[in-house]
């Protein structure tokens, strides 16, 4: 069976300040949902009542059917979470962090040792496997953490902003962990600021504002349906440096090519009217121009666009 | 990822039932704890009022004043351990319980705990009994300062059974006071606020109830736990009241019977755990 997560009817009030007004999203099979939002805009708090740290005011959540309010143990039994980058016992080693993390959820004594193993070098931390925790870094007190979220093989991975913390490897790591996750078909749902990140690896996007969800879609749909004029921008990456002047005019000139501008000597962002078809148009005839193309990416900038004009909608 | 398919979990998982949870959290959280500064500090802080102790008998042994103690093991015990005991049970009580429910707030380590299939009473109890367990140990190691002392002084054949008892009474004492130091940090949300109401309390904050109860109102002073802890050192002597009922001198002084304050203790450690337990159950990770 699919995993599945699930929010109806949820929301939340801390005293006369709504935080989450009636959520009602629900996220099936393998894939990674980003879930995005301006600060304070209630995607913590949405996690925090997905994984029972904070309780509704009304409504439920339900992770595999199963709800988190009612039976929060087996609800959470086949979920990996990582909530606010938490703190972890500082006298424990990550060994020891992870190895309790694995008791407690009942990992099997065949498998407990591999799998401590097999996360810890996900991460990149065995050497430090025997060190106490209490002598780390953020960072690296951030990659136990998602250690801990993983060393159970969860089937719902449940990230809130996961690379808090982190330097640039270790968020290049992060996306590749979760790349690595959507593989097994796991439903990774991830909240995160960083919109590179969310193009990187996230297939749909969901996106809250003051407690409210604006959209939920896939990324190719959100980047298209709610540009302002219907358009959407690819960034295209090229073999080797070219002149770039005559090479902007002559995709410019390309049918359903709005603009085109050069990022560097070897990128080029192209905004084009939306749509698989004219994308995949637009891919031949780049091919066709024959300026090396090696590669055509969901540009950043567009999800940038729809995130600042939807939330800028709402203010 | 160690996945064997996309559909069959690559790990085999039984997620423990509640009670199980609470042990082997129990078991993480002492290692915590016998790592921890604040237990090499209580260990020396023990220490050195053993030492105290012994260096002070030692000094005096021939004067008048510890002649009757050295003399007689009821009044040596009741007087050494059951003296220090409830000092050192206060102390134990608040460097491990005084943030065991705050620290997971203001140190974030809940953040941790709370995204596991755990129920919160399996961590609650987990802590708690960790916290006894630590605690239990630093009052084994007062004893065996003042047993030390004692078969120095007085012989191992002057060991009264007494003792006994007082060690079990004392440990119950010492559940009562993890019982409300738990329920005053799961009160707060900052440890500091469960070190501070713990120790003033229990040190001085009941005794001085007591008094007013008893000196004041007139009544039998049932409701104060330092009424029923005086049982520590109420089990030596001669007369002792084994009973429910307490005994008052003149009408003003009251001692409990030994039935009594047991009775007592195990009603605040059931109370306090109860209401802090619920506390931490409704307690938002906010």
């Amino acid at each position: 069976m699919a995993p599945v997560v699930e929010m109806r009817g949820l929301t939340k009030q801390f005293g006369r300040f709504t935080a989450l007004d009636n959520l009602n999203l629900r996220l099936d099979g393998g894939k990674c949902v980003g879930f995005l939002g301006p600060n304070g805009a209630g995607k913590t708090t949405t996690l925090k009542l997905l994984t029972d740290m904070i309780f509704p005011t009304a409504g439920e959540c339900f992770i595999n059917g199963i709800s988190v309010q009612d039976r929060r143990r087996e609800a959470l039994s086949d979920a990996g979470v990582l909530i606010e980058s938490p703190e972890i016992y500082p006298s424990l080693t990550p060994n020891e962090a992870l190895g309790m993390v694995a008791d407690l959820r009942g990992v099997a004594p065949a498998d407990r040792a591999g799998r401590i193993r097999t996360v810890l070098a996900e991460v990149k931390m065995t050497e430090w496997a025997d060190q106490k925790v209490g002598r780390f870094s953020k960072g690296m007190k951030q990659r136990i953490n998602i250690a801990s979220a993983l060393v159970h093989d969860p089937e719902v991975v449940i990230l809130d902003e996961p690379s808090t913390g982190l330097d640039p490897r270790g968020m290049a790591e992060v996306r590749s962990i979760v790349r690595d996750l959507k593989k097994s078909r796991r439903l990774i749902f991830m909240s995160s600021h960083i919109l590179s990140e969310v193009v990187d690896v996230c297939d749909e996007v969901a996106l809250v504002n003051k407690g409210k969800l604006l959209f939920y879609d896939t990324l190719e749909n959100v980047t298209t349906r709610f540009a302002a004029d219907g358009h959407a921008s690819v960034d295209v990456s090229l073999a080797r440096p070219v002149d770039l002047g005559p090479v902007s005019q002559k995709v410019a000139g390309l049918s359903g090519v709005r603009s085109c501008t050069p990022l560097d000597a070897k990128r080029l962002r192209v905004q084009f009217d939306g749509g698989a078809e004219n994308q995949e148009r637009l891919l031949e005839a780049l091919v066709g121009l024959r300026i090396g193309v090696i590669g055509m990416t969901e540009s950043e900038s567009a999800l940038e666009e729809v995130y600042l004009s939807q939330v800028s909608r709402g203010d | 990822m160690a996945a064997e398919s996309p559909t069959t979990p690559a790990v085999r998982l039984r997620v423990p039932e509640p009670l199980p949870q609470a042990f082997k959290l129990m078991g993480y959280q002492l290692r915590e704890y016998l790592r921890s500064r604040r237990f090499i500090a209580l260990i020396a802080i023990i220490a050195t009022i053993g030492a105290l102790i012994t260096a002070v008998v030692a000094y005096y042994h021939d004067s008048v004043a510890l002649h009757s103690l050295l003399t007689d093991n009821q009044a040596f015990y009741g007087s050494f351990w059951a003296g220090g005991a409830g000092v050192v049970i206060v102390l134990a009580a608040v460097f491990f319980g005084g943030d065991a429910i705050a620290g997971e707030f203001q140190n974030k380590t809940g953040y941790f705990l709370m995204g596991l299939p755990l129920r919160r009473a399996s961590v609650y109890i987990g802590k708690f009994l960790a916290a006894f367990v630590a605690s239990v140990a630093m009052l084994l190691l007062y004893l065996a300062i003042i047993l030390g002392n004692g078969v120095y002084y007085l012989g191992t054949n002057a060991l009264p059974w007494e003792l006994g008892a007082s060690l079990v009474l004392a440990i119950v004492y010492l559940s009562a006071v993890l019982g409300a130091t738990f329920l005053f940090s799961s009160l707060f949300k900052t440890s500091a606020y469960g070190f501070v109401l713990t120790a003033i309390l229990f040190l001085f904050g009941f005794t001085i109830l007591q008094e007013l109860i008893e000196g004041l109102v007139r009544i039998q002073p049932w409701m104060v736990i330092s009424y029923a802890s005086s049982a520590v050192g109420g089990v030596f002597g001669t007369g002792v009241n084994w009973g429910l009922n307490g005994t008052s001198a003149g009408g003003i002084f009251w001692t409990a019977g030994i039935a009594e304050a047991v009775l007592i203790m195990l009603g605040y450690l059931v109370v306090t755990a109860a209401v802090g337990l619920w506390r931490f159950e409704h307690e938002e990770f906010t």
